[in-house]
């Protein structure tokens, strides 16, 4: 049926279902690709090879990491007494590059959605709580994502957390920055308000 | 020369005249959704009047989208839409109710969210039923107003009952789901299979049948016929809660031949800090 060759439309069809990748592109890449040198290809394919086989989760913080320790874990200079717990690997890239965080991470690898089968027992919340009750930790800054299922999450490791004596805090929100107010929904609106500071 | 601009006038308007025929407005509320591609997500919208439709929504996981914080999970919002070649796509979103009170409460959100299941497992795509958006509508309004529980079970349970008799699977309650004689005030059996009650003589006819007490049935019954604001005064032992959400989860599976999700999350989080009834 089509008039491509196997390995053209099969490669076509890997990379459309990459994120952020339409069949147009898929095709772009391709063709690219196929014109490409061999030494380039190749290089490709093998950093795509690599990427599974040389990456492991922190046995600490689950943050992937090339090292069963991650670079953050491992640094002496970082606070051991915070905890900040994100969903995904990305969130960690996303608070470090603010620069103004010392502490130590958690990497859930999700969120609560009791619709999708997804509990706690799918996330690292056993061991979040392993690590609270072996190491000194003085407080968990809950940085689930701002929606129904981050705030569920939330709530959960907060029921659970706080029966062992550690402080946890939620990140504040408010407006995002370069937006406008009247765009706003009610409830940043009001959470922005509650939060509001004094000038 | 006059002619040709004519065309093209002509030719404009009916190009504008079909982009407003691509677009489209609906009420709907976010029953579900899923992360799709870089930054969107798919919802699946129960709307009155064209059921169940999924719909994507474009870069709303960034923190600057304007679309975002108007189809939170559950909310009810007013909807402009795209017609799309595989799925359509939301242009603009304007929440109605966000139903603030579940997202601050953990319990309240996981009896949301198995309200949204049973919804979503319930009705086929474009499958529209007005009266079941309407019921979802309320259950989520009144489980913002509901503290306590054992009346956010109830509410539940008046939910289970109602949609069932919506969707057209109404068990059986007043007469034997197997003999069809009327059943007297006493303890008496519970099939899924049959699905109803059973009198006691029909126990044997059903290898699923489980005693139901006669307290629970007289529960049933109320709540199958009268409105919620009669129900919601009901105060129940938590014996009776505990039959009638068994007997009701174990119905429910039974009807809809799969498993429901959510149920065991509510486990969780009533072990986590258990509620007095
Ligand atoms: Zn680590
Ligand atoms: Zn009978």
């Amino acid at each position: 049926m089509s008039a491509l060759a196997k390995p053209v439309a099969r490669l076509i069809d890997e990379f459309s279902r990459l994120p952020g990748i339409g069949p147009k592109t898929a095709s772009r890449l391709t063709f690219f690709l196929l014109r490409a040198s061999k030494e380039q290809v190749d290089a490709l394919a093998e950093a795509v090879r690599e990427l599974k086989a040389g990456i492991v989760l922190c046995r600490e913080c689950f943050n992937i990491s090339e090292t069963p320790l991650c670079s953050v874990c491992a640094d002496e200079q970082r606070d051991r007494s915070v905890i900040c717990v994100v969903e995904e690997p990305l969130d960690v890239l996303a608070i470090e590059r603010t620069r103004d965080y010392k502490g130590l991470y958690h990497v859930l690898h999700g969120a609560i959605s009791p619709m999708d089968g997804v509990g706690p027992a799918d996330l690292r919340i056993n061991e979040l709580v392993e690590r609270l009750r072996t190491k000194p930790v003085r407080e968990v800054i809950l940085a689930t994502n701002p929606n129904m299922e981050g705030d569920a999450t939330a709530m959960y490791l907060a029921r659970l957390i706080q029966p062992l004596g550690v402080t946890t805090t939620r990140l504040g929100r408010g407006l995002p920055v370069g937006g406008d107010l009247e765009y706003a929904d009610e409830m940043t609106l009001a959470r922005a308000l509650e939060g509001r500071r004094q000038f | 020369m006059n002619g040709h601009c004519g065309l093209n006038a002509a030719a404009k308007v009916g190009k504008v005249r079909q982009a407003r025929e691509r677009l489209y407005r609906i009420e709907g509320i976010v029953l579900k959704r899923q992360d799709f591609g870089e930054a969107d997500r798919v919802l699946t919208l129960l709307t009155p009047d064209r059921g169940k439709l999924r719909a994507v929504a474009k870069g709303v996981r960034r923190t600057t989208s304007r679309k975002a914080g108007h189809i939170e999970l559950f909310s009810q919002s007013h909807l402009l839409l795209a017609k799309g070649r595989t799925m359509d796509v939301i242009t603009q979103a304007q929440a109605v109710n966000l139903f603030r009170a579940l997202h601050d409460d953990l319990l309240r959100f996981t009896y949301a969210s198995y309200m949204a299941e049973l919804v979503d497992k319930f009705l086929e795509e474009e499958d529209a039923q007005e009266d079941v958006y309407l019921l979802l509508r309320g259950g989520l309004e009144a489980l913002g107003e509901t503290q306590g529980e054992s009346s956010l079970a109830l509410l539940t349970r008046f939910f289970e009952l109602r949609l069932l008799s919506l969707v057209g699977f109404q068990p059986s309650l007043f007469a034997c789901a197997n003999c069809g004689q009327p059943l007297d005030a006493v303890d008496q059996y519970f099939s899924a299979t049959a699905g109803g009650a059973l009198c006691p003589a029909c126990r044997t006819s059903q290898r699923d049948a489980l005693p139901l007490t006669l307290n629970a049935l007289k529960v049933l019954r109320f709540l199958q016929t009268r409105d919620y604001p009669q129900v919601r005064s009901l105060v129940l032992s938590a014996d009776v809660h505990r039959e009638l959400e068994r007997l009701l989860l174990r119905y429910l599976t039974q009807v809809l031949e799969r498993h429901l999700k959510s149920p065991e999350f509510l486990e969780l989080v009533r072990g986590v800090n258990p509620v007095a009834g």
